[in-house]
Order: structure tokens, then C-alpha cells, then sequence
């Protein structure tokens, strides 16, 4: 019978069944030892508890154990640190032990030491009382209650901040008991005084708390908090249990176990039974006052879980849990849901009953419903028979139905598969269908590498389709990870690594190359980053083990810059000799550009260096001639280009070192003018400045740079001419224009008066221009039509052309005019 | 394939790290990200966001007010990190306490937090990195608007933008597949091409067969000279050169407006009337837009017979709304050609492109020197000297050294010394140079004469030239020359192959190809009819320019997807007008 094992709760069953048979049975008594156990179907801690052996206490230091929730040992070590107040597990399943010092060390699973950190300066100077391990939105909290009365805590291990709690009122002894509740993400503490309760909180906060309990039940003594801390269970002196709500608004029952004695623990199964243990004897009681109780065999310890209760026991591991609604649908006696009908059809199908059939009928409308029971219930199973038997009988009526979705069938199948598999004893993680569903499988896949487990990590994630990068790949790099930490011979540790990671995509062999580094293997970190394919990953651990010429040459290699520039800064702030920097980067190429580039937009001096180092005068020439108009006197301008002049000497650029002496003459001349005439020069051309001293009149001078720099005639002619109309001397101009062997045409000079706008002058000088050039000054002039004429007359169609393409600035009633005359042209020929 | 996905992704990212900081904040943003901030997300989105105030980074600012949070939106560069740094020590010593958050766009660099950490403001600021690189501009255009890329490459041999070109490719692949076939022209895009492939080896890659583009032509700047120098005679181009167009958007001045106040305007393919004239040559323009005002007149008076309330209510509903849009839009356009116009009619400009024209064609060598050393002589506009000399050098390949120092010393005496640095930069770009006997010279050949002969670049004047029905794409400059790049990707995609071009590989610095689709497979089996089976994708081609190109080879590459009937997506790492690529060079002491 499958309800054999049922028991009733007022409305609903109870049922108990056993996980595993304990490898440590006739080892261990728990009775004897402190136990601390991982929700979620994690492991169990023993600590030998001196208090509880009654033997004379000679030793202080007790041994820790890691059992496995099937009992077998994982690692032990005796505790050679302070004395431990409590000890219990992260939601990471990481041990924390805290001892009375407030210091709280974290462990893994396999007892090995991770970190250590403090409750704070007053639990270190007077010691803790006692210590609450808590769930909280972040992870796991700690909190601390010292020998001063006052609660500390922290509400994330992992980034461990203490706050310290208000204090309450009038406490001048230790409290009856006491508890964390956590609610919306506050975290507050619920204290005991006597018959008083208060609740503190991090705001310095306190009230008093007044649940509504019997008036003889005397001071609270146990508190227990449900695993979704929802509600809470209280049990007072005179054995009242009083169950209601977390925030003791309200009241479910209070059931009197006429129990003086304190339970040895008070906790609750799933949220909806507190169970009291004294001893031996298990008492479950319902809100509704029902209960039920158990006689057990041996000591046990009991272990909250979300959807029921642990009990562990000196030789077996049960579980105690209200039968879920779909089991008790399809198993309940009398029981007329459909899938309880589509069970029997399937077993008597299975028989060659014909019953079958006419039990599928009955359910004809509601098989769907049926099918989907009997897949929820088989999940519900521990048994692999009885999944076995519930999926049976979905896949047969799932026959009946044609457009059934079958994924959930799917699905179902595949989580049973990995819930069976976690749950043998060899791997011994008890996981219910309800509880993976909260954990998920990727945490349930860290948990297994937490356990050293990969290759079945892996084959969970090959046979779910978990895509490599978050399956396979991590798992392997946790196990390369894991691997580097072995004392093997470095060379066959590379190997095998390699081995199995190179044809996993997307493994970081860098972080694996951190761990090894860590361990001060040095050489099979190097060997490893051989292997990272991703530079950036690779040369920033390439520089940290000093493989500088190799990060260099892989940053090079990479293509990206900046990864270059960090190989090179490191470099330049660790080589204390400039020299031996220099020395190191110059036989490439790509490295020395990149850091003339980095200097050049610092300090344009250090280029210099550099390219001289280099010999590259004619870049290191170039540099000082762009840094010389950085310089504000004329006479370190005229020593940086006098430098420069010498580079380019060096690299027999004569004509470069000929332009930079002249550009010298030319800044010892523009500074003797402004000291002269009070006008500023500097900065110009030799043109602009031959211009500006013809505009202020000064000749003389003029004609001292002309000689002096050699300024060919047609260049000075025209800088001259434009000068002179500039500053209106029309009369110079014509002048000049007579000046016999002139190296410019007439038109510069009609160019020169139109720019001024001066049309006057300009016409002075039309007589004189030679027939062939006649059409374009005219049309400089805007007279469209003497150029037009102009063309008639000289007979060229192409002059003719280019009056008309010119029209476009004229106005209207003279192009008419113009176009008319293109009919001569033809006449004429 | 719609390239506004992009803008999509882009948005998001900017989203969430507009986010990281819940409560509000003041954005101080890098002068040059402005504009293409705004083309991905305005202001308004800017605010639901939580962005207060918005500042933009200036030199020699002190201090900034604002709220307790501030983001900065900055190009990595060195300077602009010190002077953040300035800031925060100025307002830190002041007393005042802010969260600072340096956002790098588009990468983080490790020698800008190296920067920060010796100004010792690392403890007050977090950094982080926001990836805009290519940036859809048009449909068909995406710009990386970072014309530093051309010098920090070519000149300095820096790869460090090579590196984020790569990822950009390796970004737009994400999204749109990875491309099957690739063509790199030149030595910075063999790079990229090697860079992109190792990316692709270590990031896990999605196994998603769809590619939505079948082509990608990555081609090196250094590839051809001529074209940015050649003088634009396309609309787009030419506004580019007049006005400056920035990310797709221009500031008209009240001279093109005739209207009180200065005016924005988004120029892309959704102006219906701009689509229809940005590629055309400029001397139709104004026919195109005489008749479009005539059409729009006639819309106009189709008032006068509407019927009933019922129409007239229609008319005032929809089209009256659009055609005072178009209207707008029309005489804005006008007005911009106008401007344009008066500044190619003058005479000197007439001289200028004969000059231009005939140094393309390699004709009238002599009256050409003497024209430019006229203008060096006049001290006529410097950087258009400029233009055409360097055109002189890369026609002649190179100027024999006599003439050479004549030009630089005249150019020197008439502009200032301080352009012997100017010539230097070009002679080590190779685009002004001395013929030179010496076997192992810092410049490079421009080739100009082996790739005309190869591909007839500048085409026999002839009669039948049409600017308006253009057959050819030289008309982008009235005939005179056919842009390098465009004439490259035109040939690789009739010959599907470089067999044939290897004589240009060795000419441009490298040609590579990846193929992996055949062009013309044949199906399975060979079935009897033949029929020919094309990955449609194959049609849409990605040309990449590193270094920049102009809105003159992006119309030739449109004129070019009309004749092949296929779709060219032009990338850019920097839209450049002949003008803005050799300021780059250009030798500006400050002080």
C-alpha cells in the first residue's frame, strides 16, 4: 500500500521515508557531538561535544568532521584554534566556525581553509554567549549575541559588514533564548527576557513584543523561525508551543505538550508543522492543534528543509514531509481524482485487464489534467520504482490524448533522472523534486563541482544540453583548476591540462594559470598562458610572473595597442635605467613607435631623445622645429632651431638646414624690427614680412631681406604690387609698372587694383595689355562687353566661349546683348 | 537588412549605462561626440534617462556646477583625460564631493586610467567603456567619425583604431551574420582582416548560417591619393566642402536660408528631394529644382479646384502639411546652391580646375608649374595650393628635385617655415614627394600612371559626356578621373576573383581575398537546365575605407550599386573633403 506509511494531521498526511542507511553507523553517536548540516541536501559537520561525552575534559581541542549526507566521512582535522561557540554552514556550503572571540574562520567542504574575519571589537574583549547562523536575501548572515548582552551581526558572509542591533531594555542577564528573523530584507533579532519578548533592530530600535499566550505559560525558551520565516514557533517553561505568524500578529494554536523539559530542538517541517524533539521521542503538531508523534530508534538530529524535515540518526537518514497534494490526490483511498483513475487504468492495462478501458473513459474530459497528476507525482517520489510506476501510467494516457505538449513528460523524465543520480549514496545529495526546482540546476551543478564531482557535473550537463560556456567549459576549468592545485610534477600536470582542455571552447587558461600562480607554480603558470588564446587575458599574468620580454612579444603579436602600451608602462616604471628600457623596445618596431606616440602627446623633449637615440636626425629634427614654436624668446626659439639644424646636418638634409639658418636670420630680423618700430613681426612669413614692412613704408629694410634672402623678381614684383594697391599708392604702382624687363605681366597689376575695388586704376592700365590677354581682364573688369567685342575682334570662338560661360555675373540686358552678338561670329567667318 | 539595428543596439547600450547611475546626473560631453550622440539618441531620450544638465568639454574650465553625479562621454585621448583630471582635483579641493564616471568611447585604454591613476583621481571615479564605433548615418553610409584614424595610422604606424575597426566589423557581424566573402585592399586592411579573424577564434561564436551580407571590401586610404584632392563636383560633395556636413546634419548660415535665423537640416536619403540630387553633378542641379518648384506650384494651385469641404479639409489635413515641408526643403536647397555657385563662378576658380583637370589628364605640365607657383606667389588660398601641388607630385609621380625645392622654399617664404614640418608629413605619406634615386627612401610611389594605364582612370574627353544620365563613374568629377577604390571594387565584382589584378597587389601594398561562396554554384546533383543558384546575399557589398573617403566616392559607389543592380554599403572611419584631409597634415604651431 502506498499511503502504509501515512500518517493524518487533522486534514492533511504526514509521511516518513528513509534517504540512506548511515555509512557511519556503530562509528558515530551523534548524541555526542555538536552537528551542523547544509540545507538543501548538504553535508553534515560533527564536532565532538566535551559537555556531552561526560568524560573528564583533557583535551580542548575536539576534531571536526565533513561527512557526506549518507554518512561517509569526507576530511577531518582537529581544531587547533580558539574555543568554538557554533558552528554551521553557508548557503555556498562553506563552513563557518565561530568561535568565542567573535572570529569567525570559513572552511570548504573539504576543510580546507578559505578566510577568516571578526565580529568586532567588543565580541573580541568580552567573548560571545552564543552565535545564529541565518538565511538572507544575499546569502547567509551571522549573528552574535557577547557576554555584554549586545547582537552583532553581519548579513552577508561574503562581504561581511557588522551592524550592531539596539539593545534591550533592562538586560542585565543572559536571555531565555533567542532568535533572527529576517523580513523584506531587514534583519532584526527577537530576544527573550522572562516573559517579556522584544524585537531589536539595526535603526536602534526596540519593541516590545506581546503574542497573545497563555497567561500561565511562563518565559519563552525556545524560538524556532520556518524555513521561509514566515512563521514562528514559541515554547515556554510550562511546555506550551504557541505557532503563529513571524511577526507574532498572529496566533495559529498553542498546544500544551504538559512537557516542563526543554526540547532538544524545536524546529519546523517544511512550513507547515513545528516538531519538538526530546530525546527520542518526536512529537509533530499541526497548526490546528493535531499531532502526531514518532518513537525514534536511536538520537537523531533534525535538519529544516523547505518542503519538510531531515532526521538524522546514528544509522539512518529520513525524511519526514507532508504528502504533496498531488501524491495524496492519486494514492488517497477512495480517491476519485482523475489521476488516481489514470493509475488504476494503468496498472490494470499493465495486468491485460480490460477494466482499463473503461476506467479512461470515466476520465475521458479530464485526462489531460490526469496525465499531468501523475508526472507531478512521480516527481514527488524518492523511489525510482514508484516514479517509475506514475510516469508509466502518464505516458499511457497521454496515448489517448493526440495534441498532448510533451514536454513536461520530457522534462519530468530528465530531472528524475539527475534527482536519482544526486541522490545515491555515493554522490548523497537528498534533493527533493520541490527543493531543486528553488535551487536550480546551475547551482546544483556548482554544488556537485564542490564536490569534486566533474565528470558527473559534466555528463548533467551534456545529457540536459547546458550550452559549453556555462556547462562544460566552467566545470573543466574548475577541474583544471582543481588539478593544478595537486602536488604532481608540474610538466605532467601542463600535459594533462592541456590534454583535455583544448578542445573545449572557451576555457580560460589564464584564470587556471592564476590558480597555479598562486600556488608559486611558477613555470606550469607559464606553460599554461602558453595556451590562452586571448592576449588580453594572457599578458597581464605574463607581467606579474616578470616574463616581460614574453608579454611584450604577445601583446605585439595580439594587435592590440593597448595591451601594448601596458607591457610598456609596466616596463618603464619597473626598469629604473631609461637606457635599459630604451635598449629593451627598440628592436621592435610597433613597441617604439607606439611609445614615441605616448611620449609625444606628454613631454615632445623625451621624443627627441628617442629619435636621436635612435639616430633618426631627421625626425628628431622635425621634432625640434615643431616644439620651437612651443618657446616664448626669440633666443631659445633660435637655439632649439639652431639644434634642429644640426640634426638635419647630421642627416645631410642640406636643403632642411638651409631653410631652419634662414628661418633663424629671419626671427633675429623680425626681433630687430620690433624693437625698432615698436610693430609686431613675429611669426610671419618672409613674405608676409617683406608685405608688411612695403604696407609701413619701410623700403630700405625691404630691399636688405630681398637681397638677403634672396627673393627670386616675379615673387617680390607681386608681393610689392598687391602691398602698394593695399595702401592706395596708385602712384607707386604705375611706377613700378613702367620699370622696364617687369617679370609680371600688366594684368597683375589690373588683378591687384580689382582686388582693392579700385576700377579707376585698374582701367589705366587696359591700353597696355597685350591683345591675348585682353578677354580676361576685361572680364576681371566686369566689362562684359568690350571682352566680348574684345573676342570678335582677335576672331577666337574659345575667348568667345569663355565671355558667354562667364555671363553669369553680369546683368541681364548686357548678356541678352552678348548672346545676340554669337550670330556675328558666324557672319564673320 | 536595415542598418538602423545598429542605432537600436547602440541606444541600449547607452541606455543601461545611463542607468548604472540611478539617480540623476549631468552628462559633460567630448566636443567631438556631440553630433553623433544626437544621431543616436537626442536630448529628450538623454532626459528619460536621468540626465540633468549638459555640458560640453572645454579646455581651461575649471570647475563645473551640477548635481552630485556626473558622466563624462570622452574620446580616450591623454590630454582630454588630464584635463578631466584637472576638474576633479580643482572640485575636489573646492570641497565639493561627486560620483565621477569616465565613459571612453568606443574603448577603454589602458593609458588613459594609467593617466588618471598618476593624476591620483582613480579613487574618485569608475571608468567604463561605451562601444559606438560604426555609426548609421544613412541607410547605406555608416561612419566611425574619427578622422584621427588617417594620421594615427598612416603617419604614426599607430594600430591601436586598426584594432577597434576590427571589432566593429566583428560587431556589425553579430548582427547581420558573418560575412562569407572578403577582399582587402592594402597593408592597414590585411591587418584588420587578421585581427578580425583571431576575434572571432576567441569568442564563441553563433553558429547562425544567415548572413545578410555577402560581400566586404576593406581598402587602405594609401590605396589613392587623387581622389580626395580632386575638387568634388557632386552636390552632396560639394555642400560637404562648403558648408561641412557632420553626421549626416549641416548648418546653414542666413545666406542660404534668406531667412532670419540659422538652420539644421538632416541630410539623408529621407529627404525625398535631397535622395534625388545629393549624387547628381551640380550642373543639373538647378534644372532638377526649377522643375521640382514648378511641381510643387502645381500641387499648390490644386487648391483652387478642390470641389467639396470634404476635399478641402483632406487637402488642409495631409498635403498642405507636406508641401510647406517640401517647400522649406526646396528653398533651402536653392539657397545652399546658390552660395555654392557664387563661389565657382569666380575666375579664379575656372583657372583652378583647368589646372587640376590637365595635371589629372598629365598634359601642360609646364604652364601647370607655373600656375601653382603663381599661387604660392599670391599667397592664394594655402591648403588649395596645397591640393593641387600635391596632385602635381602624385600625377608625375613624384617632382624632380630641383622643382621640388623651388616649390617648398617659395611655399616656406610664402606661408611660413613652420611648413617644413607640413612637407616632411607628406613626403612621408608619399603624397608629395621628390623623385629620388636613393633605393631606400621614407616615401612611396604613388603609382598614379600604372593604375591609370591599368584601368583607364581618367577617361577620353569625348562628346557623349552626360552629366545628367552619367554612364560612367567619372562623372563624379565631370569626367576628368575615376576614383582608385571604386574602380577597384567595380572590377573584383565583375571578375569575382584577383586573378588578373596581381600586378595592383603589388602596387597598393597587398590585395588578399577570403572567399567562402562561390559566386556562381551550381546546385547538387547538376541539374540538366544549369540553373545558376546565387546566395542573394552576395549582393550586398560592405566597402570599408579606412582613413576616411569623400562624398565623391560614395556617390560613385551608389552610381556603381545602380548599374550592378546591388546594394553597397559604404563604411567609413571618417567622412573627408579634400580640404579636412590635408589640415590633418598641415603643420599649425600653437602656442
Amino acid at each position: 500500500m502506498a499511503t502504509a506509511d501515512w500518517n493524518p494531521l487533522g486534514e492533511v498526511y504526514y509521511r516518513k521515508c528513509d534517504f540512506y542507511t548511515m555509512e557511519w553507523a556503530g562509528v558515530v553517536d551523534i548524541s555526542k557531538h555538536i552537528v551542523a548540516v547544509s540545507t538543501y541536501g548538504g553535508p553534515i559537520a560533527l564536532m565532538k561535544d566535551e559537555s556531552k561525552t561526560g568524560r573528564v575534559v583533557t583535551n580542548l581541542k575536539p576534531v571536526i568532521g565533513i561527512y557526506t549526507a549518507a554518512g561517509k566521512v569526507q576530511s577531518q582535522i582537529r581544531w587547533n584554534s580558539g574555543n568554538v561557540v557554533t558552528i554551521g554552514w553557508s548557503s555556498t556550503e562553506e563552513l563557518l566556525c565561530i568561535q568565542e572571540d567573535g572570529v569567525v574562520l570559513v572552511y570548504d567542504m573539504f576543510l580546507t581553509f578559505q578566510r577568516t574575519f571578526g565580529m568586532g571589537q567588543e565580541a573580541k574583549d568580552v567573548k560571545i554567549l552564543s552565535a545564529k547562523i541565518f538565511p538572507t536575501v544575499q546569502g547567509s548572515g551571522i549573528a552574535v549575541m557577547t557576554t555584554s548582552f549586545r547582537i552583532f551581526l553581519i548579513s552577508n558572509v561574503d562581504s561581511p559588514r557588522i551592524v550592531r542591533l539596539a539593545e534591550v531594555p533592562g538586560l542585565n542577564e543572559a536571555p531565555s533564548c533567542w532568535a533572527i528573523v529576517v523580513t523584506d530584507r531587514q534583519v532584526r533579532a527577537l530576544v527573550a527576557k522572562g516573559e517579556e519578548l522584544f524585537l531589536v533592530d539595526q535603526g536602534g530600535q526596540y519593541q516590545q513584543q506581546q503574542p497573545d499566550l497563555d497567561e500561565n505559560s511562563g518565559p519563552i525558551t525556545l524560538m524556532a523561525v520556518s524555513f521561509n520565516s514566515k512563521y514562528m514557533a514559541l515554547f515556554t517553561q510550562q511546555g506550551f508551543i504557541w505557532i503563529g505568524t513571524a511577526d507574532l500578529q498572529k496566533k495559529y494554536c498553542e498546544f500544551n505538550t504538559k512537557s516542563t523539559k526543554l526540547p532538544d530542538q524545536l524546529v519546523w517541517c517544511g512550513n507547515g508543522a513545528v516538531v519538538g524533539l526530546w530525546d527520542k521521542l518526536l512529537l509533530v503538531i499541526g497548526p490546528d492543534k493535531d499531532w502526531i508523534r514518532y518513537n525514534m530508534d536511536t538520537p537523531v538530529h533534525l535538519v529544516q528543509e523547505e518542503d519538510g524535515l531531515r532526521i538524522i540518526g546514528n544509522e539512518t537518514h529520513e525524511f519526514l514531509q507532508k504528502v504533496p497534494t498531488m501524491t495524496e490526490d492519486i494514492f488517497k483511498i477512495g480517491s476519485l481524482k482523475p489521476g488516481a483513475i489514470l493509475y488504476e487504468a494503468s496498472k490494470e492495462f499493465q495486468n491485460g485487464n480490460q477494466k482499463a478501458d473503461e476506467y479512461i473513459r470515466m476520465i475521458k474530459e479530464k485526462l489531460d489534467e490526469a496525465v499531468n497528476q501523475c508526472i507531478l507525482a512521480a516527481g514527488h517520489e524518492i523511489e525510482p520504482s514508484k516514479q517509475r510506476m506514475l510516469l508509466r501510467a502518464a505516458s499511457f494516457g497521454k496515448c489517448f490524448l493526440t495534441d498532448y505538449r510533451p514536454e513536461a513528460f520530457v522534462n519530468m523524465c530528465q530531472m528524475l533522472r539527475v534527482l536519482n543520480q544526486v541522490r545515491h549514496h555515493t554522490v548523497a545529495i537528498p534533493l527533493t523534486y520541490t527543493q531543486l526546482e528553488h535551487l536550480s540546476m546551475p547551482v546544483l551543478i556548482d554544488r556537485l563541482v564542490l564536490r569534486k564531482l566533474f565528470g558527473l557535473a559534466v555528463k548533467i550537463c551534456q545529457y540536459l544540453k547546458v550550452p559549453d560556456n556555462e556547462g562544460r567549459s566552467r566545470i573543466m576549468a574548475h577541474w583544471a583548476s582543481f588539478k593544478v592545485q595537486q602536488r604532481e610534477d608540474e610538466e605532467k600536470l601542463a600535459r594533462a591540462i592541456s590534454q583535455k582542455l583544448l578542445d573545449v571552447p572557451g576555457v580560460s587558461f589564464s584564470e587556471i594559470a592564476g590558480v597555479a600562480l598562486k600556488q608559486g607554480k611558477k613555470q606550469l603558470a607559464i606553460k599554461l598562458l602558453d595556451y590562452e588564446a586571448r592576449a588580453s587575458e594572457q599578458v597581464p599574468l605574463l607581467l606579474e610572473i616578470g616574463q616581460d620580454q614574453a608579454a611584450l612579444t604577445k601583446a605585439i603579436d595580439s594587435g592590440d595597442t593597448d595591451l601594448v602600451y601596458t607591457v610598456l608602462l609596466h616596463l618603464k616604471d619597473k626598469q629604473q635605467n631609461p637606457g635599459d628600457f630604451f635598449m629593451m623596445i627598440r628592436s621592435m618596431p610597433i613597441a617604439l613607435s607606439l611609445y614615441i606616440q605616448y611620449c609625444r602627446q606628454q613631454n615632445l623633449k623625451i621624443v627627441e631623445d628617442l629619435y636621436y637615440q635612435e639616430d633618426n636626425s631627421s625626425d628628431e629634427g622635425n621634432c625640434k622645429v615643431t616644439r620651437s614654436y612651443l618657446l616664448d624668446h626669440v633666443e631659445e626659439r633660435v637655439k632649439l632651431l639652431e639644434d634642429a639644424m644640426n640634426c638635419f646636418h647630421r642627416c645631410k638634409n642640406d636643403f632642411a638646414s638651409k631653410q631652419t639658418d634662414e628661418q633663424i636670420r629671419l626671427l633675429r630680423h623680425q626681433r630687430k624690427l620690433e624693437d625698432e618700430t615698436g610693430h609686431t613681426y613675429a611669426d610671419l612669413s618672409l613674405q608676409k614680412t617683406l608685405y608688411k614692412l612695403t604696407i609701413d613704408g619701410n623700403h630700405q629694410y625691404v630691399e636688405k631681406l630681398r637681397k638677403e634672402f634672396k627673393v627670386p623678381d616675379r615673387r617680390f614684383w607681386i608681393m610689392k604690387i598687391y602691398a602698394l594697391a593695399e595702401v592706395q599708392e596708385w602712384g607707386e604702382m604705375e611706377k613700378l609698372s613702367k620699370t622696364k624687363k617687369a617679370p609680371v605681366g600688366i594684368e597683375m597689376f589690373i588683378d591687384a587694383c580689382m582686388k582693392e575695388r579700385n576700377v579707376g586704376e585698374a582701367r589705366k592700365y587696359l591700353p597696355r595689355v597685350p591683345p591675348e590677354l585682353k578677354v580676361k581682364c576685361l572680364i576681371r573688369l566686369r566689362m562684359f562687353r568690350e571682352a566680348a567685342e574684345a573676342a570678335l575682334e582677335n576672331k577666337s570662338e574659345d575667348d568667345f566661349e569663355y565671355v558667354l560661360s562667364r555671363l553669369g555675373l553680369a546683368d541681364r540686358q548686357v548678356a541678352e546683348q552678348i548672346r545676340g552678338m554669337r550670330g556675328q561670329f558666324g557672319a564673320r567667318k | 537588412m536595415d542598418l538602423q539595428e545598429l542605432t537600436k543596439l547602440l541606444k541600449t547600450q547607452l541606455a543601461h549605462l545611463l542607468l548604472t547611475i540611478h539617480e540623476a546626473k549631468d552628462l559633460v560631453i567630448d566636443p567631438d561626440l556631440t553630433k553623433p550622440l544626437d544621431r543616436v539618441a537626442g536630448v529628450t531620450f538623454l532626459r528619460e534617462h536621468g540626465v540633468d544638465k549638459i555640458f560640453k568639454l572645454e579646455s581651461g574650465q575649471k570647475s563645473l556646477p551640477g548635481c552630485e553625479n556626473r558622466i563624462y562621454l570622452v574620446r580616450p585621448r591623454l590630454v582630454t583625460m588630464k584635463y578631466i583630471a584637472d576638474q576633479i582635483n580643482c572640485e575636489i579641493g573646492k570641497g565639493e564631493r561627486r560620483n565621477y564616471k569616465i565613459v571612453l568611447v568606443p574603448r577603454k585604454l589602458y593609458i588613459c586610467e594609467s593617466i588618471l591613476e598618476s593624476e591620483g583621481v582613480m579613487g574618485h571615479i569608475s571608468i567604463d567603456e561605451f562601444p559606438l564605433d560604426l555609426l548609421p548615418l544613412d541607410t547605406d553610409l555608416l561612419s566611425f567619425e574619427l578622422p584621427e584614424f588617417f594620421t594615427s595610422f598612416y603617419m604614426d604606424h599607430d594600430t591601436t583604431w586598426l584594432h577597434t575597426v576590427a571589432s566593429s566589423l566583428v560587431n556589425l557581424q553579430r548582427l547581420f551574420g558573418k560575412i562569407p566573402n572578403i577582399y582587402c585592399i592594402g597593408r592597414g586592411s590585411k591587418i584588420v582582416y587578421d585581427l578580425m579573424q583571431a576575434m572571432c577564434e576567441t569568442q564563441n561564436e553563433h553558429k547562425d548560417a544567415k548572413h545578410h551580407i555577402g560581400q566586404l571590401f576593406i581598402i587602405d586610404r594609401d590605396v589613392d591619393y587623387v581622389s580626395p584632392l580632386c575638387t568634388p563636383m557632386t552636390y552632396e560633395a560639394l555642400l560637404d566642402e562648403t558648408f561641412n556636413i557632420d553626421c549626416s546634419i549641416v548648418n546653414f548660415e542666413t545666406d542660404v536660408t534668406h531667412e532670419a535665423k540659422a538652420s539644421k537640416l538632416l541630410l539623408t536619403s529621407q529627404d525625398e528631394i535631397y535622395s534625388q540630387i545629393r549624387d547628381c553633378h551640380f550642373a543639373h542641379i538647378f534644372s532638377y529644382l526649377s522643375g521640382k518648384a514648378k511641381e510643387l506650384q502645381g500641387l499648390h494651385d490644386k487648391k483652387n479646384n478642390l470641389k467639396s469641404v470634404g476635399d478641402m479639409k483632406q487637402y488642409v489635413a495631409n498635403e498642405l502639411r507636406i508641401l510647406k515641408h517640401q517647400q522649406k526643403l526646396l528653398g533651402i536647397h536653392i539657397g545652399a546652391c546658390e552660395v555654392i555657385m557664387k563661389t565657382k563662378k569666380s575666375q579664379d576658380f575656372d583657372e583652378f580646375i583647368k589646372a587640376e583637370q590637365s595635371l589629372l589628364e598629365g598634359t601642360e605640365i609646364k604652364e601647370n608649374m607655373s600656375y601653382i607657383e603663381e599661387c604660392i606667389h599670391k599667397q592664394f588660398s594655402l591648403v588649395q595650393t596645397l591640393r593641387l601641388l600635391c596632385l602635381l607630385s602624385l600625377t608625375q609621380e613624384g617632382l624632380n628635385p630641383r622643382d621640388y625645392k623651388a616649390f617648398k622654399t617659395g611655399f616656406l617664404h610664402s606661408h611660413g617655415f613652420e611648413h617644413l614640418v607640413t612637407f616632411f608629413n607628406l613626403k612621408k605619406l608619399g603624397i608629395l614627394t621628390e623623385q629620388e634615386t636613393a633605393p631606400n627612401s621614407i616615401s612611396r610611389k604613388s603609382n598614379y600612371k600604372f593604375y591609370n594605364r591599368k584601368f583607364n582612370l581618367v577617361p577620353k574627353q569625348s562628346a557623349d559626356l552626360d552629366l545628367k544620365n552619367p554612364k560612367d563613374i567619372s562623372y563624379i568629377f565631370s569626367g576628368a578621373y575615376t576614383p582608385l577604390p571604386c574602380k577597384l571594387v567595380e572590377q573584383i565584382l565583375t571578375r569575382e576573383t584577383l586573378i588578373g589584378l596581381e600586378d595592383v597587389g603589388k602596387c597598393c601594398g597587398g590585395l588578399h581575398s577570403d572567399l567562402k561562396v562561390k559566386q556562381r554554384a551550381f546546385g547538387p546533383g547538376g541539374y540538366s537546365t544549369g540553373q545558376v543558384i546565387t546566395d542573394p546575399s552576395l549582393k550586398v557589398v560592405l566597402v570599408y575605407f579606412l582613413g576616411g573617403c569623400t562624398y565623391s566616392e560614395i556617390a560613385a559607389l551608389r552610381f556603381l550599386a545602380k548599374t550592378l543592380e546591388i546594394r553597397i554599403i559604404v563604411a567609413t572611419t571618417a567622412i573627408i573633403t579634400g580640404n579636412s584631409f590635408l589640415e590633418q597634415l598641415i603643420e599649425k604651431p600653437t602656442r
